[in-house]
């Protein structure tokens, strides 16, 4: 074979894989969401119609679209806020302490990153349970003065913690931050132990803080490894779907939905309304762009695409 | 306070933390275990029991023989399996091939192709999931292993690559010229000396494939219409009857689910961060 084919030749299956079952299928959502995808449509018994805008019109004047897409922003933006914060300051205790002791908090924290995201689901509605839950339990040994003062209220026996959206999300952060909190950590003590403890040693005479030894020497040298885990959690946590899933029991309460949800549900109901869904889906994958665009564009201007 | 004093006061203060963080990540995967293990007089309770004092294997032996939906549990397990392997199989033989080419050679396109590989991974593969689904139907692959495998295979490809070929630019190239200079033919000289000194990092991909697949609910629920077909987190769904829930079964079943993958992740920690990270920390 001419050496020069080699590479294309290598590539073939890998571009037949990613156009196929990737790009096309993008670009057939796009038609998709300006059609009427009926069942006959499905059974392949129909072409289906072209409908304008008609898919978009109809989930924007639809107040179910408005909550899902705030669900899907706000939870996004607490989720990737904590998760960075909290695996950040786990990454940093990691990196000072003993070499067993942080071997024995990574199997830790390894374990709950390992959940499947059904199991984690599973896992938290069960600890959430109202009847026999462990956090009622838990709630229920404050002091009645402390819970009244936090909460207003002193008895938590049977409180119903899945039946509102906004207590359906308090728990899916916790149990998402739970999740992903490990990797961060993980990946920042990777980094830190890049950093050449000469540096600390020289801020350490200079009498540094350490809140500004870590804003001077630690952050900047990690921006880069910021800057992916804050890309990898947004497109994580904008999508979320296994674990809301369990957590509601499929999707059942509307005003607790998030857009990859409520795309499903559009889609997947009988009848089916599979051009509102692709619109939806097309309203997500469009805001994902645009929040990973410039990361895209610092990817592509480094070296990692030479 | 002296500073020895004050040193073993911080040490004590680090410690603490790290214990702290231990138990908050442990804990909800030690009550999905511990409330397997637990009779129901134990689970259905509002009191905390700690420890199941009144062991039992009833859940786990009544997940195992009368099974959900109609189905033995094994029969989940395998279908998982089954999903898993053939995008790790698929998957990873593809990958390589790709990571070679962009690893090895420079050639017109290149560029364009790795680009491609970076924005794809930003689709979220929900939205794909209206005409992915449409497609495998279209296929005839509708409520086939068959189906599910190709699907993962998709969705697994573009990081598997993206991944893969950090490792593959990672041998030294002179090691396979010596081969070539020695004789040795293209074919061989991929088998005998790239392929063995990548495979730690095939190991990784593969294992992040298989998570991948293994873990799915969205498209398994779609694809698979026949109970027969269900995979593991289809089929956990079902525990969660008309009746009240049966939290025994249910974190049996979690806990089984779980726990392959928690012994690969532990496997492959170190490899899987340095791969997800390998471009930014390098630096």
């Amino acid at each position: 074979m001419n050496p020069k084919l080699v590479p294309y030749a290598l590539l073939i299956p890998g571009i037949l894989v990613i156009t196929g079952l990737l790009l096309y299928p993008m670009v057939q959502m796009f038609i998709m969401s300006f059609q009427k995808v009926t069942l006959r449509v499905i059974r392949g018994a129909a072409e289906p119609e072209y409908v304008g805008f008609g898919n978009f019109e109809e989930i924007f004047g639809n107040s179910i679209f408005w909550s899902s897409l705030r669900n899907t922003v706000v939870f996004a933006v607490v989720t990737v806020t904590l998760t960075l914060v909290l695996g950040t300051a786990v990454g940093v205790l990691l990196n000072r302490l003993s070499k067993g002791m942080s071997s024995f908090v990574i199997i830790g924290i390894m374990s709950a990153w390992a959940v499947p995201p059904v199991a984690q689901g599973t896992i938290w509605r069960w600890l959430f349970d109202a009847e026999a839950g462990i956090i009622n339990w838990a709630l229920n040994l404050l002091p009645d003065w402390l819970s009244n003062l936090l909460f207003g209220r002193a008895d938590w026996t049977g409180q119903p913690w899945l039946n509102d959206a906004w207590s359906v999300y308090l728990v899916l952060i916790l149990t998402v931050v739970w999740s992903s909190f490990p990797f961060v950590a993980v990946s920042v003590l990777a980094g830190l132990r890049g950093i050449p403890a000469e540096l600390y040693e020289a801020a350490r005479v200079d009498g540094s803080t350490p809140w500004r030894t870590f804003r001077k020497i630690t952050f900047p040298l990690l921006k880069p490894v910021f800057a992916v885990l804050t890309i990898l959690s947004i497109i994580w946590d904008f999508k979320v779907f296994s674990q809301l899933y369990v957590l509601m029991n499929g999707p059942t309460n509307r005003e607790a939905f998030n857009l990859s949800l409520f795309s499903f549900a559009e889609a997947f109901k009988a009848p089916p309304k599979m051009g509102q869904g692709a619109a939806i889906a097309v309203v997500l994958t469009v805001i994902l762009l645009i929040v990973t665009a410039f990361y895209t564009r610092q990817m592509v201007k480094s070296e990692e695409v030479q | 306070m002296t500073p020895l004093a004050r040193k073993r006061f911080a040490k004590i203060g680090l410690n603490t933390a790290g214990v702290l963080v231990f138990l908050f990540a442990m804990f909800p995967v030690y009550w999905m275990v511990s409330t397997s293990f637990k009779a129901n007089d134990q689970i259905f309770t509002t009191d905390f029991i700690p420890f199941p004092t009144h062991f039992t294997f009833e859940h786990v032996e009544k997940v195992l023989t009368e099974g959900v939906a109609g189905n033995s549990i094994w029969l989940y397990m395998r279908n998982s399996a089954i999903v898993a392997l053939g995008t790790v199989l698929i998957g990873s033989v593809f990958a390589l091939l790709a990571a070679t080419a962009v690893a090895r050679f420079r050639f017109k396109g290149r560029t364009s192709f790795l680009i491609t590989l970076l924005v794809v991974q930003m689709i979220p593969s929900e939205a794909l999931l209206i005409p992915l689904f449409l497609n495998v139907k279209r296929l005839g692959l509708y409520d086939q292993l068959l189906g599910l495998i190709v699907i993962q295979v998709g969705l697994t490809l573009p990081f598997g690559i993206w991944m893969l070929r950090t490792f593959v630019a990672a041998v030294p190239k002179s090691l396979e010229e010596a081969a070539w200079i020695d004789g040795a033919s293209r074919f061989t000289t991929f088998w005998k000396v790239l392929f063995p000194l990548v495979a730690p990092g095939l190991v990784a991909t593969s294992i992040f494939s298989f998570i991948t697949a293994w873990n799915d609910l969205i498209f398994a629920l779609i694809l698979m219409n026949d109970s027969t077909g269900y995979t593991m987190p289809v089929a956990l769904q079902f525990f969660f009857g008309q009746r009240g829930t049966d939290w025994g079964a249910i974190m049996a079943t979690s806990t089984l689910m779980t726990l392959p993958v928690i012994v690969f992740f532990l496997l492959v920690q170190r490899r899987m961060v340095s791969g997800l990270v390998a471009g930014a920390v390098k630096g």
